[in-house]
């Protein structure tokens, strides 16, 4: 422990703790702009400057240890100017259109700005006309906004291992872009949009498609289309921060409601799509299992999510055998639409539109991924919006979300188990899956089905599974850049002709999951991840159902429509394929 | 094997640009036409500091110090001196004001006499100007890898450090942080992986004395890695050097090949089982890779960028390992300080700063060159009696310590006393060692200008004040130079000035505004002249100059209008001529063409 004064207020804290992260434990704030809870200190904008003592260097909050005896003062006039002149420095170089900005009200510089009363910018602008790169169709890149804190590119490198972005050129000339200065959707992007969740300005940010929504809900009102729309299980927890609420606040019923009111025909819930997802993930893991003997390849890897699919497919081809042929949620959920409800409802899967609400980016891309995302004759998913972009029409509309009153969705593709819900957290998917799969080996039911082991932020979770005397070994890693150790055990396993080290793996690129997505509210620290975590075990928790196989909607789309788990028809519909693509396209 | 002359021609980069290897080959090759191939010995040495005059060609045992010279002055070189005993006379150095040239020959023989008489020292360039760079056997014949000898053998780890902490030798390359220390700390500091890097990336304009020390004697820093890596427990070393040194470079590989060979680096060294080796990594010129944090970074192939200290190298370095960092200069002492010990070390320059410090002195200076002086040494020491002065008899306005990164000391702080604390103290700073000296016609605003466009060029855009403020301080500064100077401007200055200072991550933002606020707080009134008034009283902002004819004067021979590359003057033959203001690109041709001084420059 070190003992020191800020603002001579004697405070005593851990060893390595920086002044930022110890005033902020003593509740002094220190205005701060390119550090972000989530990363290492990188320390490029200069605003957290502190004195200590009388000494005439002024440190750096964000970086600096807090020494023994250490005398902090985090404000007087001298720290407020020189503050007040980096920040306006920083505007000179950045836009003033922040009315048309994608971070209008949401911008940690616009805030910064408007705390330090900045009335007249005197020094002049210093543009450079950078093009937008928008090449990926789910972020976009535009330079011209970008304040070069780093942000995006340590997310892109050190949390998620994929080095898409780079700093470019130096001095003032440094600009963020690919490596090579290839465009965005040329390079090695898996369209994660940590980047765009960690952007403190407009510099990064969802391919915004509301506009398009709006049009098809403008023609479901002329007769001409028909709006469906599913939300994600990790929506539910997260949007209610959009509209002042605490994260982790449920607002599942409130969230039917608002799509209701925006216009959509039908509200169904992805949930209920996990819940299907689990039963022909769980049934091509047991028959994977049963079948290890004969070659069926081990270990299985869950393919929900769509940037971790495009990791593997970029830089593990080798392992694709290993992927669950299963569709992820959002895709079983549009093929279904326009199958087995078009047909049930008597519409034309034609003039159906329907929309996902994901807490994704990658979604956005995933919806067109290959010819499997149109399964049902059409495009099986039309749109992908963020939990973002919903909020941004929801405020549109003039819905006040929280006092709206509870509704609930629409069946058949609206009841939905824990088992789907907590399809949204880290450890979800397989804590979900084996809850099925232990009834598929076992042939009984669980009497407690918490898996509590693969839950938690650990980046790489183990257990072992006892079903009856039959050990299954599961890993579930989260956040792209803590893949790579599971992977190089596998693959070296492989290589010395030893034992999978797992038979089921599930990875989710974003941290914590779903929940931490690249498109949920802006403003996402581990605190907030567990809180929306906790939040989604809690709905869990107090569900009637808790395993997919239990759902009675489910059982009933198989008795109607698709026969059973694997059938032809399913493959057909629920399942798809992958390919190697190279990392850099050029 | 008794040569009767030995010939010393410097093989610097500087005389080697004048054809100094030319020299070399001449001269070997008269000794051979001349039949006197084993009389002589011609030896290619490092830089001599005497720069302003060379090629400098040196002539034992008579000290004969010839400057300018030619290669062609090859034969009579041989034909008078070898032959017949006799000094080529037109060559030599004008020994009437010579104190810089005596200063230099002598100081390079290592006199013991000159720390009062010549002002100039030599420990770090002991052997520049003396020895073949490219032969260890010279080296070693001048005491050197004696202190590695003693090191290994006659210390253990923490003798060596002992001894550098009472030499209390400080870090050469800027902040002077004092070495023994920074090798304790890695010495301590846990873990079985540690590294050695010397910092040659030097970057300032008008600095070359770590160039210069590689490039004359590389052993000296090779010898001083390999005491490093023993004493904190580093087996392998990395000299960072920008690419564009390819002459150091070259002599650093031949230094470090024919080491291994003598088993002085490499495996077992000496038999001692201490294992250190040495390699060469090349820079891309970046100014911010001579910052440590930056440097190492690019060493591990990353971007070069500062990086927050803490952690500090000594802890946590290169890779993470624990890494000493020292600059050329401050490794080029530690052998001396090993073999003659820190009580002699401690016996040169002042109480806090011992030791010497090599500056590269450049600009309006007569004897532009290498100086080695102790620390304690007056800037006017430097300036007026190893500097021989400004040229042609101009003022003195200044002079720029520490590169773009220090300010500028006027006429009154000459007699300062050079030391890291009293250059602080003044506003400016020791860096690795620029000096630039500026005369009345130089213009402070443009000389502002002229270095923070240099920061603009190298600020690596990690950091926003830097980053930024670089360029709203040179656009400001631009648009003084050009007339369009506001009121307000000179407080923006200020404040940019003293944002980036405080807030910049490393000491290139948090000293950029250096020479632009030093100048202000020295020569305000000269940069109110040119937002007021719109004038440079030094002319040498362009645009703000006027050439005008004065009738009187003005005889009408036309010859200032026939020079004139934009036909700007008029005039009938035999009337005073006029200057169309508007169309005049201030070239100056028509006042050096008029015989009659009519044009003027106001």
């Amino acid at each position: 422990m070190v003992k020191a004064k800020i603002n001579s207020q004697e405070v005593e804290v851990a060893e390595g703790t920086t002044i930022l992260e110890a005033a902020e434990k003593f509740h002094v704030k220190i205005p701060k702009l390119c550090h972000n809870d989530d990363l290492e200190p990188w320390a490029a904008c200069g605003i957290c400057v502190v004195k200590n003592g009388k000494s005439p260097k002024l440190l750096r909050a964000c970086c600096t240890p807090l020494e023994e005896g250490m005398n902090i003062i985090t404000t007087d006039a001298e720290l407020v100017q020189t503050r007040k002149t980096v920040i306006e420095l920083i505007l000179s170089t950045h836009p003033d259109d922040c009315l048309a900005c994608p971070r209008n009200q949401e911008c940690e510089l616009q805030r910064l700005a408007a705390e330090f009363g900045i009335r007249d910018q005197p020094f002049p602008k210093r543009l450079r006309n950078l093009p937008v790169d928008d090449s990926t169709g789910a972020i976009v890149l535009n330079p011209e906004k970008c304040i070069r804190c780093g942000r995006c590119v340590k997310v892109c490198q050190e949390m998620q291992d994929v080095w898409a972005i780079e700093f470019l050129g130096r001095g003032e000339k440094t600009r963020i872009a690919p490596a090579g200065d290839v465009k965005l959707g040329e390079g090695p992007c898996i369209r994660c949009g940590q980047c765009a969740a960690h952007c403190p300005v407009g510099a990064i940010y969802e391919n915004d498609q509301t506009t398009e929504v709006w049009e098809a809900l403008m023609k479901t009102g002329e007769g001409e289309r028909t709006c469906v729309v599913q939300i994600a299980p990790a929506v539910r927890v997260a949007l209610g921060e959009a509209f002042g609420l605490k994260p982790g606040t449920n607002v599942t019923k409130k969230i039917y409601a608002a799509l209701r009111r925006l216009g959509f025909d039908m509200v169904f819930d992805t949930n209920f799509a996990a819940d299907l997802t689990i039963m022909e993930e769980g049934t091509e893991f047991v028959r994977r299992f049963t079948a290890a003997g004969v070659g069926a390849p081990l270990p299985l890897i869950t393919t929900c999510c769509p940037a971790w699919v495009d990791y593997l497919e970029k830089y593990w081809p080798d392992m694709i055998p290993n992927f669950s042929t299963a569709k992820s949620p959002q895709q079983m959920m549009g093929a279904m639409i326009k199958t087995y409800w078009a047909a049930q409802a008597k519409v034309d899967p034609a003039k159906i539109f329907s929309v996902a609400i994901m807490p994704c980016t990658a979604k956005k891309f995933e919806n067109s991924r290959n010819e499997t995302m149109y399964s049902s004759g059409h495009k099986d998913v039309d749109i992908t919006l963020t939990t973002r972009e919903l909020a941004r029409m929801i405020k549109q509309a003039g819905i006040d979300l929280v006092n709206l009153p509870d509704e609930n969705a629409d069946s058949p593709m609206g009841p939905y188990t824990g088992a789907g819900v907590i399809f949204g957290a880290t450890g979800g998917v397989m804590e979900a899956a084996l809850r099925t799969a232990y009834t598929l080996v076992t042939g009984e039911e669980l009497k407690e089905v918490a898996f509590t082991s693969v839950r938690s932020m650990t980046g790489i979770k183990e257990a072992q599974i006892n079903m009856k005397g039959t050990i299954i070994r599961v890993a579930v890693a989260h956040q792209m850049g803590n893949i790579e150790t599971v992977l190089r055990q596998v693959v070296e396993a492989r290589a010395a002709g030893k034992e999978t080290p797992w038979h089921f793996i599930e990875v989710m690129a974003c941290r914590g999951g779903c929940i931490g997505g690249g498109g949920q509210p802006y403003g996402c620290t581990d605190e907030v991840r567990k809180l929306r975590i906790r939040g989604i075990y809690d709905e869990d928790d107090v569900s009637t159902y808790r395993c997919s196989h239990h759902n009675p909607y489910i059982k009933k789309i198989y008795t109607e429509f698709l026969e059973k788990p694997g059938s032809h028809k399913a493959h057909g519909l629920l399942h798809t394929h992958y390919v190697a693509r190279p990392i850099y396209m050029k | 094997m008794a040569y009767k002359n030995f010939i010393l021609v410097c093989g610097g980069t500087g005389c080697e640009s004048c054809r100094s290897e030319e020299i070399y080959k001449n001269l070997m090759m008269e000794a051979e036409i001349q039949g006197l191939k084993e009389e002589v010995q011609v030896v290619r040495t490092g830089c001599f500091g005497f720069c302003e005059k060379g090629p400098i060609v040196k002539v034992l045992p008579q000290e004969s110090f010839y400057v300018e010279v030619k290669p062609e002055d090859a034969r009579e070189i041989i034909a008078e001196q070898v032959v017949k005993g006799r000094e080529v006379k037109r060559l030599l150095y004008d020994k009437g004001d010579g104190a810089a040239a005596a200063a230099a020959a002598a100081a390079a023989e290592g006199k013991a006499d000159l720390r009062s008489y010549q002002k100039q020292y030599r420990i770090v360039l002991r052997n520049c100007g003396v020895i073949d760079p490219e032969n260890i056997d010279e080296y070693i014949a001048r005491e050197g890898y004696e202190a590695l000898e003693k090191a290994l053998f006659e210390m253990k780890s923490a003798d060596v450090i002992a001894e550098l902490k009472a030499s209390g030798l400080r870090g050469r390359g800027g902040a002077g942080f004092p070495t023994g220390m920074k090798w304790e700390f890695t010495r301590a500091a846990p873990g079985t992986v540690k590294y050695v890097i010397c910092n040659a990336d030097e970057g300032d304009p008008g600095a070359y004395m770590d160039r210069a020390t590689i490039e004359g004697d590389p052993h000296s820093v090779i010898e001083a890695m390999a005491i490093c890596g023993y004493t904190v427990g580093a087996t392998k070393g990395y000299v960072y050097i920008r690419a564009e040194y390819p002459l150091a470079i070259e002599r650093l590989r031949i230094a470090i090949r024919q080491a291994e060979e003598y088993g002085l680096l490499g495996k077992d060294i000496l038999g001692s089982g201490v294992d250190f080796d040495l390699e060469i990594r090349l820079g891309a010129g970046a100014f911010v890779c001579g910052e440590e944090t930056a440097l190492m970074r690019s060493l591990e192939g990353n971007r070069g960028m500062p990086v927050p200290k803490p952690p500090f190298p000594a802890t946590s370095g290169l890779w993470k390992k624990p890494t000493v960092i020292n600059n050329v200069e401050t490794f080029a002492n530690v052998p001396m300080v090993i073999l003659r010990g820190s009580k002699w070390f401690t016996s040169i320059g002042t109480e806090k700063s011992p030791g010497t410090k090599v500056f590269a002195l450049t600009g309006k200076i007569n004897n532009s060159g290498l100086v080695e002086v102790p620390m304690g040494t007056t800037l006017r020491e430097i300036i007026f009696d190893i500097g021989g002065g400004i040229r042609n008899n101009r003022k003195f306005k200044g002079v720029q310590t520490g590169g773009p990164s220090g300010g500028i000391i006027v006429e009154k702080d000459l007699d300062a006393p050079i030391s890291y604390e009293s250059l602080t103290a003044l506003g400016s700073m020791m860096g690795s060692g620029g000096m630039i000296v500026m005369d009345e016609d130089d213009c402070v605003v443009d000389v502002s200008k002229f270095y923070m466009e240099f920061c603009v060029d190298e600020s690596c855009g990690k950091c926003a004040p830097c980053r930024i403020g670089t360029n709203q301080m040179h656009s400001i500064l631009d648009r003084m130079t050009k007339g369009s100077g506001e009121p307000s401007d000179l407080a923006k200055l200020e404040k940019i000035g003293q944002a980036m200072t405080k807030a910049s991550l490393c000491m290139l933002g948090g000293s950029a505004a250096n020479p632009t606020l030093s100048t202000i707080r020295h020569f305000r009134e000269e940069y109110e002249e040119h937002i007021r008034d719109h004038k440079c009283r030094a002319g040498s902002c362009k645009t703000l100059l006027r050439f005008s004819i004065i009738p009187e004067k003005c005889i009408g021979c036309g010859l200032c209008a026939k020079r004139c590359p934009v036909q700007c003057i008029a005039g009938e033959k035999k009337v005073a001529h006029v200057i169309d203001q508007a169309k005049c690109i201030k070239c100056g041709e028509c006042q050096k063409s008029c015989k009659f001084g009519a044009v003027v420059k106001s």
